[in-house]
């Protein structure tokens, strides 16, 4: 199933091409800095260039949709998602030394000798073939609502039930933790009476938020 | 445009993933490249749905339908990723994944006690949980 029957060449590049070049490079660089950076909230914010890029890319491939959707969810939620967690497990800010573990250069080599084989083999294996973006785009909402909403209803529902498992999953395991812990500075007043001591300890969130 | 393009920036996205994925020792960073490898699968399910979109008579359009899901799937996973490293911090007082190897066989307590009794923000629960695998 090759194409290789147009005018198409190695080193004729065509303006697609070179921006989808540049802008790889960019998502790259970025994604490196993300794993090597030894500042966490910087390994977070350089996360969003290479969500961003991503998205750009995406759009290259003239699939919108699913660009406007990686911006939307990856660089809007996800990554204030993270941004949050490092907040609330006290990340150092400025460097941290021991961000990268002893087996870095095991790690290194893995990563190394997987990109080299990847690389090669796709080289390899997609070397004649091309994909034609002229014409009307295949990624515009029009068609990836139909084929979403005719061929994949049922994986789509599924995916509902799923992302509210997942909704309940945080909640419980968040409030769980909570009412075991029982740290000092949240239920030391708590500590007199025995029974009614997890209703307490939600109200007081309740009253901080009134204060505020 | 080439289909090369893509791929080879999908195989690299997703090595980079991995090495952070291995060489990371804060959770939450070890998240990251775990969103990183995900979106590598991503840029791969779309690159080949362009092309098969156009190459095949008729398509499902499965490559994008499968980015959606994947997309889905990682907010979910993210957000009980993060109430599951929140959690253990509120234990243990660390999210450092190479101190949580209570359930690690074969190092024996040394390493694991000269690491406990140098973080004072230990809390109780953690240290009886640890003397009961220990025990």
């Amino acid at each position: 199933m090759t194409l290789a029957q147009a005018p198409h060449g190695f080193l004729s590049p065509t303006g697609v091409e070179i921006a989808f070049l540049l802008v790889g490079l960019v998502t790259f660089g970025a994604a490196l800095v993300t794993v090597t950076t030894r500042q966490l909230v910087h390994a977070a914010l350089w996360l969003v260039v290479t969500l961003g890029g991503l998205a750009v890319e995406y759009l290259l491939l003239t699939a919108e949709f699913i660009a406007w959707v990686q911006v939307l969810i990856y660089v809007g939620s996800v990554v204030v998602l993270l941004l949050f967690g490092l907040m609330l497990t006290r990340a150092p800010i400025g460097r941290s030394p021991d961000a990268d573990s002893g087996n870095r250069w095991a790690a290194l080599t893995v990563a190394v000798a997987a990109a080299a084989a990847l690389v090669w083999v796709v080289v390899d294996a997609f070397r004649t073939t091309w994909i034609d973006l002229d014409g009307p785009a295949a990624g515009s909402t029009k068609v990836t609502g139909a084929s979403l909403f005719q061929n994949w209803v049922l994986p789509f529902e599924a995916l509902s039930v799923l992302l509210l498992a997942a909704l309940v999953g945080a909640i419980v395991l968040s409030r769980k933790a909570k009412a075991e812990t029982s740290s000092p500075p949240v239920n030391s007043q708590a500590t007199t009476e025995s029974s009614p001591s997890v209703p307490d300890a939600r109200k007081i969130p309740a009253e901080q938020e009134g204060a505020r | 445009m080439h289909l090369a393009y893509p791929a080879v920036l999908s195989a690299l996205l997703f090595c980079t993933g991995l090495y952070g994925v291995l060489a990371r020792r804060n959770a939450i960073l070890v998240l990251m490249s775990v969103e990183l490898m995900l979106n590598a699968v991503n840029l791969n399910l779309v690159a080949f749905d362009v092309w098969l979109s156009r190459t095949a008579e008729e398509t499902l359009h499965s490559g994008q339908a499968l980015t959606l899901f994947t997309i889905a799937i990682a907010a979910a996973e993210i957000g009980i990723g993060l109430a599951i490293v929140l959690a253990v911090h509120r234990n243990r007082g660390t999210a450092d994944i190479d101190k949580l190897r209570d359930t690690a066989e074969g190092h024996e307590s040394r390493p694991v006690d000269g690491l406990d009794s140098g973080t004072s923000t230990a809390e109780p629960t953690g240290r009886t949980e640890k003397a009961e695998a220990t025990a």
